[in-house]
């Protein structure tokens, strides 16, 4: 029989034809995503329009801009002759007069090579905790990095950061020697009892014993020449480097079974978290000296650094408590039944885990208190966003400009900002090793 | 200093506080030995205490800070300038941070008492004036009832203008402003009708507007703002220092001793008071614990009185301030030092 | 036989004091308490030395005098005729007032936000996301001087709208200005105002009381008549009417109260320099509570999008196979769940909301800061008393907000067994 015969049968196939010109392409695309309900139409309509009214406002105003001219009514001559009559621009000439106020505020201009040694070296240090592509022997100028960014910044001999390094050698021996004879509690205490006297008494006095032997010294630089970003990130990354180990002490301390450890934790972490960053830094610039013996006189970023790694350690605290609760308890039994005592358990299975859930929390802390550090404009230091803008507008060339300054800082703070929150988000994922 | 801060830090973080340094002795020792003078100063009004765009301080009130550097240390470059908010220069001061604080700030009772703060002496008599636009046709500040007016908090200032509409029973909404720069710029742009703070101030605020000749400072003076150098309670030697330094700043210029005839009125003049004001005769300056040229220093570190107002404040500045009260006793002024005996 | 004996019982040693774990811990707070006791008896010792040499001591009574100053936004009566508590309490009310109304603002702008950023419509999802990108990485600080000025800068001055050329008009049938000072709205006016009730220092406005015992009598009466239909439904299975006596037991005591008390609405019209009658909202309260909002929301949204996230699509896909719409799936399958989830960093956005107003300093507005911890500390120079008043404050209001909504926290959270 033959099957093909029959004329109704088709004997090849046609060729597809294209699918509807509203089921393809660009418009099966607008229509899913932009006009697939009258809500959305409505949404996608005052969303566009939303847009577009605000790049028309301001755009214009920003090519206008007018990148050289010597004062603010200068830059307003310039646009109004190019542009007419009553034309408005941006004076981004204000920047580039003014960009190292914002970047270095009243630092040395002949000394400026260092604090962008600081910075560049700075990225050094951090590069190797960041990426573990990188060898691990890199970690050791990590160490030794606040000393050496310390020494670069404010100057002075080098022989003071080399003493106080010394410090940690010294607890480091100390313990070494007092192990064999005395056992690991009493080597531990004395690994934080030698360091403490060193630093006390016998670190100045043989910081200045070297310096006499072998000067070395870099120009001195006084905090309160210190202003603009390299005061933010002085101050943001130093915080953000002493936060984290305090904040997982804190949080170990606010879990702990121990009742006087735990319920000193919680209240410390509580006053922290209760009261505003700018009052914790009034108190540092106005009654600290109240608490401290009469007579002393302490760093005034120094200070505000203090009350902000408090600030961001409680913080950072509870992130991690955050973390350690979600830990199943099996992990913990887990720990207890290979016979690990508190710390190692802690080290060694407890904490990579809690901190890697905890990584998103800790960076958005971190992000705050980047951000933080323009609060210190109250208490008179001069921070990018408003000390520095002040300064700027108190002279006669600059003043009136209002937006420009902002949207230049603003910018810069985005920048490392979103950057910081892009890099939590890539080591999420790379330290993701669940499967779902 | 340095190393205790950095080393103060390390053992901070150990939990175990920076020992006690030197324990408080005299400020005017404590100064000789840091080699430096904490000086407390506005954070930026122009005139009176402002950085120029490298950082250098200028004005009136730096000028004291100055003299008294030089007067006691020597170097007129020796000073550290602290800026200080109106918030915060009473504690700096009381809390040591600062050695003098020479901020445009006014004398009144309860500072000089209860704050425990000492003024030293007047260099500057103001009083709170009000700025207005032109266009708002007001030429006296009986017309302001019902206003809006910027001022600026932590100063005896709102307590004023409280008490001045009080008693001519009108009403007004204060705007507060933190800072100078902002009071400007709330008032440029109409959020406020007039602008309230000391006639000097307001002479130099309005001296840095584009268009000074649209604005009017109103006559009446709602107060009497004699403002003056400041040091800590108590500390008497050191209160004198500063006291009989400003003295020998307007006592030079009513001698006429200007900073560039001031080595040849040393050597030459027979003034027996010129004599024993420039320490070549007499032991004044061992009386108040320091070298015998120190009002020699003083002088030469940025003029007389009547030199540092006209460079810094003066008619001839942008600033454009009158003498007025601040000139001498004998021009029909209130400066009156007594005799250097 | 073998005997069992009591293994010998070692006495005490003050080794095990270190090497015992049951004593360890023990010792180990002992040790820390008393360090911390040194340290506090350090502090409070240098604290007393301190005003020993400044021949001051810690004295509160500097609230019980005088303020002098005048305050240009305060919900409770105040002149300068009042006393520093009092203006403090004028501050307190005032960052409460912001808190609340940015708290509020935030939630409804931060859920809008975080659920249309989950949006299928691609303009909305990524508009959504370079709002809360923006608004994240930039300090708060900026984004409070940035609207702050917005409104100081392009608003009209209170001028533009006088004379017969005026360059500016009210907008809302002539009844609402927007100026570069302050928003007149109109608002209404008792003429037989009851005035205000002094509770020691707390005092009671009576006018708003009887409004609120109006309402909460109207919504009382309300759901007594609700209950006894429903109870008549039950027994006889016939509801009776009930829409009449509802909406008089609603509006009806309101209405009472509102003619007795002489209700008008007053207008503002421009007088003099600036506008009078109505209500002047000043711009430092809108350009705060502004940026709060937008800022705090930006963290709701994203605090929202991931509750969400965190749903399995299960979920949402059993909803659609029941036929549920998007809309009601959201409401009443998600939603529910997710909150779950988002109650808790909410209330840390809610206080950091509440700590963040205190940038108030920034645009002027006087809230505790700009009055306790701002005049008040300048004037009288009591600064170690007025800044630890100031904590103490702060830190009651974070704990009483987290406090309740930790209670709310525990009745939404899911009942395990």
């Amino acid at each position: 029989m033959k099957a093909t015969s029959a004329t109704f049968v088709r004997n090849e196939m046609l060729a597809p034809s294209a699918p509807p010109s509203t089921e393809a392409g660009p418009i099966k695309w607008m229509r899913e995503n932009l006009f697939s309900s009258p809500l959305n139409i409505v949404l996608t309509v005052l969303g566009v329009g939303a847009v577009v009214y605000i790049v028309m406002h301001i755009a214009p105003w920003m090519l206008r801009g007018v990148w050289v001219a010597g004062t603010l009514s200068e830059c307003r001559e310039i646009i109004q002759a190019r542009y007419g009559e009553g034309v408005t621009g941006a004076c981004w000439a204000l920047i580039r007069d003014r960009w190292q106020q914002y970047l270095f505020g009243f630092y040395p201009s002949e000394l400026y090579w260092r604090p962008v040694l600081a910075f560049v070296l700075m990225l050094a240090a951090i590069a190797p905790v960041l990426f573990d592509a990188l060898p691990r022997r890199v970690l050791w100028f990590t160490l030794v990095y606040p000393a050496v960014g310390f020494w670069l910044l404010w100057g002075g001999t080098v022989w003071v950061p080399v003493m106080a390094l010394a410090g940690f050698v010294i607890s480091y021996v100390a313990a070494k020697i007092v192990q064999p004879i005395a056992g690991t509690i009493l080597a531990t205490i004395a690994a934080v009892l030698t360091p403490v006297l060193w630093w006390l008494f016998l670190a100045g006095p043989a910081a200045d014993a070297a310096q006499s032997v072998i000067p070395i010294a870099l120009e001195g630089v006084r905090s309160r020449e210190f202003g603009g970003f390299i005061l933010a990130f002085t101050i943001g990354f130093t915080g953000i480097a002493f936060s984290l180990p305090l904040g997982v002490m804190l949080a170990l301390g606010r879990q702990s079974d121990m009742f006087i450890v735990n319920k000193l934790s919680v209240g410390f972490i509580e006053f922290i978290r209760g009261v505003p960053l700018i009052t914790l830094l009034f108190t540092a610039s106005l009654l600290l000296n109240y608490f401290l013996p009469p007579g002393t006189d302490f760093d005034i970023i120094l200070r505000v650094i203090i009350m902000v790694v408090l600030f961001a350690a409680a913080y950072i605290a509870e992130v991690v408590r955050g973390g350690l609760a979600a830990l199943p308890r099996g992990q913990y039994e887990a720990a207890d039944a290979l016979g690990l005592d508190y710390w190692k358990a802690q080290r060694l299975i407890i904490m990579p885990q809690a901190l890697k859930i905890s990584i998103p929390g800790i960076v958005s802390t971190f992000i705050g208190l980047f951000k933080d550090t323009t609060l210190v404009v109250f208490v008179g230091l001069l921070d990018p966003l408003k000390g520095i803008t002040d300064a700027v507008r108190a002279s006669t060339d600059w003043k009136g400009v209002y937006w420009e300054p902002y949207i230049f800082v603003g910018a810069i703070f985005f920048v490392f900002c979103f950057g910081m929150s892009r890099y939590s988000m890539y080591l999420e994922r790379k330290l993701k090793t669940d499967h779902r | 200093m340095k190393q205790s801060v950095f080393l103060g830090t390390l053992a901070a973080s150990t939990l175990l506080a920076a020992g006690a340094m030197a324990q408080g002795t005299s400020t005017l020792d404590t100064v000789k030995a840091r080699g430096e003078l904490n000086c407390g100063v506005n954070t930026g009004l122009v005139g009176f205490a402002a950085p120029d765009a490298n950082g250098n301080w200028q004005g009136f009130d730096v000028a004291i800070c100055k003299a008294v550097a030089a007067a006691v240390l020597g170097d007129a470059s020796k000073v550290v300038y602290i800026p200080t908010t109106s918030s915060d220069r009473f504690e700096q001061l009381t809390s040591g941070k600062i050695d003098l604080l020479s901020r445009n700030t006014t004398w009144t009772f309860s500072r000089d008492t209860d704050l425990k703060m000492d003024f030293v002496g007047v260099n500057y008599y103001d009083g709170q004036g009000f700025m207005v636009r032109k266009d708002l046709g007001v030429s006296s500040a009986k017309e302001l009832d019902g206003a809006t007016i910027c001022i600026q908090t932590g100063t005896t200032t709102e307590l004023n203008l409280a008490d001045y509409f009080k008693a001519n029973n009108m009403t007004y909404t204060a705007v507060p402003i933190e800072t100078n720069a902002e009071g400007e710029q709330q008032y440029l742009a109409a959020a406020c009708d007039a602008y309230t703070t000391d006639a000097s101030g307001l002479a130099a605020t309005r001296a840095a507007f584009a268009d000074p000749e649209n604005h009017i400072i109103l006559p009446e003076i709602i107060s009497k703002e004699p403002l003056g150098p400041s040091v800590r309670h108590g500390d008497n030697a050191w209160g004198d220092v500063v006291r009989w330094t400003l003295n020998a700043l307007i006592a030079a210029e009513e001698f006429g001793i200007t900073s560039t005839n001031i080595d040849e009125l040393a050597a030459s003049s027979q003034n027996p008071e010129v004599q024993r004001l420039l320490g070549t005769s007499g032991e004044l300056g061992k009386m108040i614990g320091l070298e015998p040229n120190w009002a020699m220093n003083a002088i030469k570190a940025s003029g007389n009185y009547g030199e540092i107002f006209a460079a810094t404040i003066g008619e001839s500045t942008p600033i454009g301030l009158a003498r007025g009260l601040n000139a001498q006793w004998t021009q029909g002024g209130l400066l009156y030092t007594p005799p250097f005996r | 036989m073998a005997v069992i004996t009591d293994e010998p019982k070692a006495g005490f040693r003050l080794g095990m004091l270190i090497y015992d774990t049951r004593y360890r811990s023990i010792t180990i707070q002992i040790v820390v308490l008393f360090l911390v006791m040194a340290g506090a008896a350090w502090l409070i010792d240098n604290l007393l030395r301190n005003l020993a040499v400044l021949g001051r001591g810690i004295d509160f009574s500097f609230l019980g005098n005088r303020a002098g100053y005048d305050i240009n936004q305060s919900l409770v009566e105040y002149t300068n005729d009042s006393t520093h508590a009092r203006a403090t309490l004028v501050g307190i009310l005032n960052t409460l007032l912001v808190a609340f109304l940015g708290c509020v603002a935030a939630t409804v702008v931060g859920v809008l936000a975080g659920v249309l950023r989950l949006s299928k419509n691609w303009v909305v999802a990524r508009l959504m996301t370079v709002y809360v990108e923006i608004f994240r990485n930039v300090p708060l600080l900026l984004w409070i001087l940035i609207i702050y000025a917005v409104f100081t800068e392009a608003l009209p001055a209170p001028n533009a709208f006088r004379g017969e050329n005026a360059t500016s008009t009210m907008v809302m049938f002539d009844s609402v200005a927007f100026t570069n000072r302050y928003t007149a709205i109109p608002w209404v006016m008792f003429d037989n105002s009851l005035g205000w009730l002094a509770l020691g220092p707390l005092w009671l406005n009576l006018d708003l009381a009887a409004i609120i015992g109006a309402l909460v009598g109207g919504f009382l009466i309300n759901r007594a008549i609700v209950r006894r239909a429903t109870k008549i439904q039950e027994a006889t299975g016939e509801r009776p009417t009930t829409w009449w006596q509802s909406i008089l037991a609603l509006f009806g005591p309101i209405i009472a109260v509102f003619l007795l008390l002489g209700t008008h609405v007053d207008a503002p019209s421009l007088q003099g320099f600036n506008f009078t009658g109505g209500l002047q909202v000043s711009n430092s309260l809108v350009a705060l509570w502004l940026a709060l909002t937008l800022y705090t929301a930006a963290y709701i949204a994203e605090i929202v999008r991931s509750g969400i996230n965190a749903i399995s699509r299960g979920q949402s896909e059993a909803a659609f196979a029941l036929g549920l719409r998007p809309g009601r799936t959201m409401n009443l399958v998600i939603l529910p769940q997710a909150l779950r989830v988002i109650i808790p960093p909410l209330i840390s956005q809610y206080l950091n909301l509440t700590k963040n107003s205190s940038l108030a300093i920034a645009v002027g507005y006087m809230d505790l800061r700009g009055t306790l911890g701002g005049i008040t500390l300048n004037q009288t120079g009591r600064g170690l008393e007025a800044m630890m008043l100031l904590m103490l404050i702060y830190l009651i209001i974070s704990l009483v907000i987290s406090g309740a909504m930790n209670i709310y926290n525990n009745s939404v959270r899911l009942k395990e067994r």
